[in-house]
């Protein structure tokens, strides 16, 4: 551990819904992430804070955290980055992600932001056995590009945080379960496109989107889910006016 | 918003943007010609062409802003999407009603 080079104050969230924030003094350390001081006050100062946190190395997407009343990845999160002083007597108050139900302290609810990619047929239909020949996808078909524009997600829940239409929509399924459908959609191996277009054309579906892109400006993988949405809004449109969906009010 | 109501209103949206350039390239012609209000009406009266054009902008415009509202209201109003749709068909039938009225009065009389 480097030594430390002065002290910060850092401001976190404690109990649930009903909670307050509360202030610590940690110390101030070269290259430090904002998961180092949220992991410095657990195991120094207060074994009781709850947070989530796995791989530190931005892949595994769990301890995201609205960080200064913005959402973000905390592990790739330098203090000095968002912290504005140098010298680390700036703010920093760091909280549960918004838009979804506190546990405690640090933790969200998922659920909802999980089922959603459920509700969005965000998972694979294949088409083939094992029996049959491996599928050739040319990487550079634009099927395939537009797929692997999108698939580098790592359902951190920054994007579903950040969103003004999660927000004030609640049955919205969010930039990220709409980026994992239009992934899907655009694989070539995929069978399940025409349930798919009819839930995501449904009422809290991509045209529930708004397009401010702040999902696109928040996420830390700087994918672009409005892009994404925007595709499915076309490719639903298509599939609606050719009769092969139809428009649902309720999730179908 | 489902995938009908969004069809619909990009739709109406594509359709009134043509016609609200010829609206605003009218205004501009009016005004610097410096018609009166007698002068436009002898132009419209009796014209298929002018009562064509705003109707059509009347029931587009009467659509396009009743989706907007229904959306609006089901995001941010305590009414559910059930009654956000009844209030904004209200809406959209009393936009209607005032735009053909004033369609007529141009063309009619």
């Amino acid at each position: 551990m480097s030594e430390a080079l002065a002290e910060l104050s850092v401001s976190l969230w404690r109990g649930a819904a009903a909670g307050r924030y509360e202030t610590y003094v940690v110390p101030r350390r070269e290259s430090q992430t904002v998961l180092d001081v949220v992991t410095f006050v657990q195991r120094h100062i207060d074994p009781t804070l709850s947070y989530r946190f796995a791989c530190r190395v931005g892949v595994c997407g769990s301890c995201a955290m609205t960080v200064n009343g913005r959402p973000r990845w905390t592990c790739r999160t330098h203090v000095s980055k968002v912290v504005a002083k140098a010298d680390g007597s700036g703010r920093l108050e760091i909280g549960p992600l918004e838009n979804l139900a506190v546990i405690k302290d640090l933790t969200t609810d998922m659920t909802p932001f999980f089922e959603k990619w459920q509700e969005a047929k965000g998972t694979f239909a294949p088409t083939k056995t094992r029996h049959d020949a491996i599928e050739q996808i040319r990487p550079d078909s634009a099927a395939r590009v537009a797929a692997d524009a999108a698939i580098e997600c790592i359902n951190c829940g920054v994007c579903y945080a950040g969103c003004d239409t999660v927000r004030w929509n609640a049955e919205y399924f969010g930039p990220a379960a709409l980026t994992r459908a239009w992934t899907l959609v655009n694989d070539e191996r995929d069978g399940g496109n025409t349930a798919r277009l009819q839930a995501v054309a449904a009422s809290g579906g991509c045209h529930a989107c708004h397009s401010h892109q702040s999902c696109q400006e928040l996420c830390p993988q700087t994918l672009n889910p409005t892009a994404a949405i925007a595709g499915l809004k076309r490719r639903t449109a298509a599939a609606y006016l050719k009769g092969e969906i139809k428009a649902c009010e309720t999730k179908p | 918003m489902n995938v009908r109501l969004y069809v619909w209103q990009r739709g109406t949206a594509a359709l009134m943007a043509p016609l609200v350039l010829i609206h605003i390239a009218v205004i501009f012609y009016a005004t610097r010609q410096g018609f009166s209000a007698a002068d436009i009406l002898s132009r419209t009266h009796g014209s298929l062409v002018w009562a064509l054009f705003y109707g059509i902008f009347v029931a587009a415009a009467a659509i396009h802003a009743s989706i907007g509202v229904r959306n609006i209201l089901s995001e941010w109003s305590p009414l559910d999407a059930r009654r956000a749709g009844l209030f904004a068909i209200g809406f959209g039938l009393i936009l209607a009603v005032l735009g053909f009225r004033a369609v007529a009065a141009v063309v009619l009389w």
